[in-house]
């Protein structure tokens, strides 16, 4: 390599760094740009006007209420599940990675129709502690419900991230402290819960994150006093000029920056913590009964929560009629087949638009990722940073954005508006899931030594060739994992489709499951949907994890049985 | 500080069906730096981790100072270990990580502050005591780990493997410079290391383990000189050795081996006849050209060179004998006579320096 840098390399850079300008940096800061000005010179106002707003003044409380809460209920239902499996002997492993899956396969707007019929005011739980003990537990009435629902299904970030960071602590970082004098809870609070704080801060930040970004589960649930939700409303019903909807967008993207920036700050120089070369994790200890009968409880308790959006989807799908009663009173297959009937173009509609947008994410992941630890190419952080940054930006917003970008901009040939164009959800999907693809492709890379290249070309193959020869095969799991999620995730978006989608028969699966859910007839259609939808995305999910990890995936599980 | 005697009796411990240490029986002095050397899965750390209380052997008990500690936690012992990765508490300065089991010993604070800085002033890193771990060098780890151990005046202190995750020059000086402390300190000290130049150089006593068995318990000189079996033979430092057996003669005992032809061992103390090994270790060989007047006071043997290292302060020959080889160390110096790969030679052995090993 004699220059700094090819032109190949600074072509790929540029067509790139033009993609997520448009439609990323342009988009965001239009909406900025929008919250701020008034007939094109700065202002204040619109804020002092949204806040004037009792509205938007409840909004902005009750979103940073909705959002603190879910992290609250999230860590009361993750903490103790971390808490066992990395310090005692534990043969539920298997349960809880499922535990840890099922509900990220169903995105949280998705059971809460049928949360509200087994949870809510007349819902079977409370049909059943009203004739016994004559209760009604206000679980799903007004925010707790949009708190309920989302910490249901987000509390496996905090207890992914939270497993994680104990089990890479080291056991002399706890023997040491032993062998100094420290034990039982005081060893515990100087020493392994400092140590795993920024895991349990990581998964907590994005607890807040996903809520916070969240327009369809409150809409679902009748709560429209929420930040996402009144952005969202402002603009589809007073119009794309309504300033107060760019306000809150501002708002929005300032919380989820907050939260990002807080978790970095809790990571910051605290990876060297994790476990070192030949070390062990902490030890294990045996439950006594007592504990185990605690432990079994609880995960069985969290197990059924956790299923009971999947049961109610699922129950309301083959439901004739059900109000009023613990579990539907008549079953059909009619939902089915109005669905088939009706719907199976949506299906495709979801292939294409993530199958567009994985591709281009695993694309702009795998040449970003070569170009920050391959080159030294000028600026490639700030593309890395930039696609990174996608993270903070919440789907409502970034919708908001392109409506109000490219609303006077009409597609050649055919003339009409750009925004209308079914290709601008692929283009909304590649750049939310671009964050998460790329730090797939960046792993994948990071793997590969540079010897290995090196190897390449010294015996021969130029830097084309060993790309493809070498890197590219080495990365293939990284890729893959990349495209997989970009996907299947892609497939579960509501926030920024609910704002794109321009005609019905554009609308992809999600969307259709959330119009199906408006309307009390539409609910069981919309039921059957989401269980062809959870068990496409499911199986996808599934059938990944087997080809990719087939084998590291039994050496994780034999060091989580350890 | 009063020395204090360690006593391992009948100590054995499994990992499941893994025999880790069986029937261990070791005494060691007050005040001694001694040595466990063995090579990795030895049980030499989990013999270390008895005495810390972090392993639990099935039997046997662990005295200190004649008080058995085998139901006392880790956190009561009073026993201080450095880790071999040091273990430093990434969330905590180097003053703070020092501070932390006078802490746990509830010490007045200004006590604390006190001993935080004489020990740092001991190990030589009182300028760094606000930094964090991560922003040390290794050596600066090492002694930061040891500073926290020393701190609370431990009854023995245990050193796993201190010097493994240092460089080649930094762990010759640090090993210097533990003996050192250890002297000042006069606390009976324990460490373990796979490396035979680390345990034979600064060590009182050596135990040396394999599988789970005490081979040797001695000071250095006695296990290089006084090897009680093969294993111990090959372990500390480098032997010949060939199997034969052992019939007293007229003017000694004599050696008879198919490798070797039959060897008489004049000055060897008289041994049972038997079955037998000869060990001797390479610098006792000497080398001389073929056609050379033999010293009558030498065994001598007809060989080839085969091979040759040149390892500054001597040269390594491997000569075939028959069809055996014997490694052969002549001192260099300028001028001395080498010999060529595919030179014949005559090997002479002195008599005296052959040792007797059960076969």
């Amino acid at each position: 390599m004699a220059g700094r840098f090819t032109l190949a390399q600074a072509a790929l850079a540029l067509v790139i760094a033009l993609f997520l300008f448009v439609f990323l940096v342009v988009p965001v800061f239009t909406v900025i740009y929008a919250a701020f000005t008034s007939n094109g010179s700065f202002t204040l106002s619109h804020f002092q006007s949204f806040f004037h707003l009792t509205l938007m003044r409840e909004a902005f409380y009750n979103s940073l209420y909705v959002g603190s809460m879910s992290v609250v209920i999230s860590s009361i239902l993750a903490l103790p599940l971390a808490y066992f499996i990395t310090r005692f002997q534990f043969r539920g492993a298997l349960l809880v990675q499922t535990l840890g899956v099922l509900p990220l396969i169903m995105p949280p707007f998705v059971g809460a129709t049928a949360m509200q019929l087994l949870f809510g005011r007349s819902g079977s739980l409370n049909l059943i502690l009203g004739n016994w003990f004559g209760i009604n537990l206000p679980i799903m009435q007004g925010l707790n419900a949009v708190i309920f629902v989302e910490a249901l299904h987000y509390f496996p970030f905090i207890l992914l991230n939270l497993t994680v960071a104990l089990n890479n602590i080291d056991s002399a970082m706890e023997e040491s402290a032993q062998n100094l004098g420290a034990s039982g809870f005081r060893l515990f609070r100087r020493i392994v819960f400092p140590l795993a704080m920024p895991g349990y801060v990581a998964g907590a930040a994005l607890v807040f994150l996903k809520v916070f970004d969240d327009v369809a589960t409150p809409l679902v649930l009748n709560v429209t006093s929420i930040l996402a939700a009144q952005a969202y409303l402002r603009i589809t019903s007073i119009g794309i000029d309504d300033p107060i909807g760019y306000v809150a967008s501002v708002i929005m993207v300032v919380a989820s920056m907050a939260a990002l920036w807080g978790s970095t700050w809790a990571m910051r120089g605290k990876e060297y913590a994790t476990l070192q070369r030949g070390g062990s994790s902490l030890a294990t200890r045996k439950l006594k009964p007592w504990q185990a009968v605690l432990a079994y409880g609880w995960i069985v308790f969290v197990l059924l929560l956790v299923l009971s959006p999947h049961i109610g989807i699922l129950l309301l799908s083959f439901s004739k009629l059900w109000s009023f009663s613990v579990i539907p009173e008549a079953y059909t297959l009619d939902n089915y087949a109005t669905v088939f009937r009706d719907s199976p173009f949506m299906l495709w509609n979801s292939l294409l638009y993530c199958g567009i947008a994985a591709g281009l994410d695993v694309l702009i992941g795998t040449a970003i990722a070569y170009l920050m630890l391959r080159t030294r190419l000028p600026g490639r952080q700030v593309l890395d940073f930039i696609a990174t940054g996608a993270v903070a930006i919440p789907g409502v917003v970034l919708g908001i954005g392109y409506l109000r970008t490219f609303r006077d901009f009409n597609m050649p040939f055919t003339g009409l508006p750009f925004v209308s164009f079914w290709l601008i959800l692929a283009f909304a999907y590649t750049v939310r899931r671009l964050p998460y693809a790329l730090r797939s492709c960046v792993a994948g890379l990071q793997q590969v030594h540079v010897s290995m290249e090196q190897a390449a070309q010294n015996l021969g193959a130029n830097n084309r060739r060993t790309i493809w020869r070498v890197v590219v095969p080495l990365m293939a799991g990284g890729i893959l994992a990349g495209f997989v999620t970009s996907f299947l995730t892609a497939a579960v978006e509501i926030s920024a489709t609910i704002m794109l989608v321009a005609a019905t028969s554009d609308a992809p699966v999600s969307y259709g499951i959330y119009l199906y859910m408006q309307s009390i007839v539409g609910r069981g259609p919309g039921a059957a949907l989401s269980v062809i939808a959870v068990t496409l995305v499911g199986l996808g999910t599934y059938l990944s994890h087997r080809i990719m990890h087939a084998r590291s995936m039994r050496f994780e599980m034999l060091q989580a049985l350890k | 500080m009063a020395k204090v005697k360690v006593e391992f009796r009948n100590i054995a411990l499994a990992y499941g069906k893994t025999q880790v240490l069986r029937d261990i029986d070791l005494v060691i002095e007050p005040g001694e730096f001694f040595a466990l050397l063995g090579p990795s899965g030895s049980g030499k750390s989990t013999l270390l981790r008895v005495l810390a209380g972090f392993a639990r052997p099935q039997a046997g008990r662990v005295l200190v100072d004649g008080a058995d500690i085998s139901g006392v936690p880790p956190w009561q012992r009073d026993i201080g270990m450095v880790f071999q990765n040091y273990a430093l508490w990434p969330h905590m300065t180097v003053a703070q990580n020092v501070a932390f089991g006078l802490e746990e010993r509830r010490l007045p604070k200004n006590v604390i502050e006190q001993k935080v800085a004489a020990v740092l002033e001991l190990v030589g890193l009182k300028e760094l005591s606000s930094r964090r771990p991560s922003q040390l060098s290794g050596g600066q780890q090492q002694r930061v780990a040891l500073a926290r151990t020393i701190a609370i005046e431990p009854k023995v202190l245990l050193l796993d493997e201190p010097l493994s995750n240092l460089d080649a020059k930094l762990r010759v000086h640090m090993r210097v410079e533990l003996l050192a402390l250890q002297r000042k300190l006069g606390v009976t000290t324990i460490f373990v290391t796979h490396d035979q130049e680390e345990a034979l150089s600064i060590s009182d006593r050596v135990a040396v383990l394999e599988a789970g068995v005490i081979q040797q318990v001695g000071t250095p000189v006695e296990l290089f000189d006084h090897p009680v079996n093969r294993f111990i033979a090959n372990f500390v430092g480098t032997a010949n050795m060939f199997a034969g057996t052992l019939r007293p003669g007229a003017d000694g005992m004599v050696f008879e081996s198919a490798a070797l032809g039959t060897l008489l061992l004049r000055g060897a103390p008289a041994a049972p006849a038997g079955a037998v090994e000869i060990a001797f270790r390479p610098h006792v060989v000497t080398l001389v050209e073929a056609g050379a007047a033999p010293d009558g006071g030498l065994i001598w043997l007809k060989g080839t060179v085969a091979a040759r290292e040149f390892l500054g302060e001597f040269i390594r020959y491997v000569v075939t004998v028959g069809t055996n080889e014997i490694v052969a160390d002549q001192a260099h110096y300028t001028d001395a006579r080498k010999f060529a790969p595919g030179e014949a030679v005559n090997l002479g052995i002195q008599p005296e320096q052959i040792r007797l090993l059960p076969a």
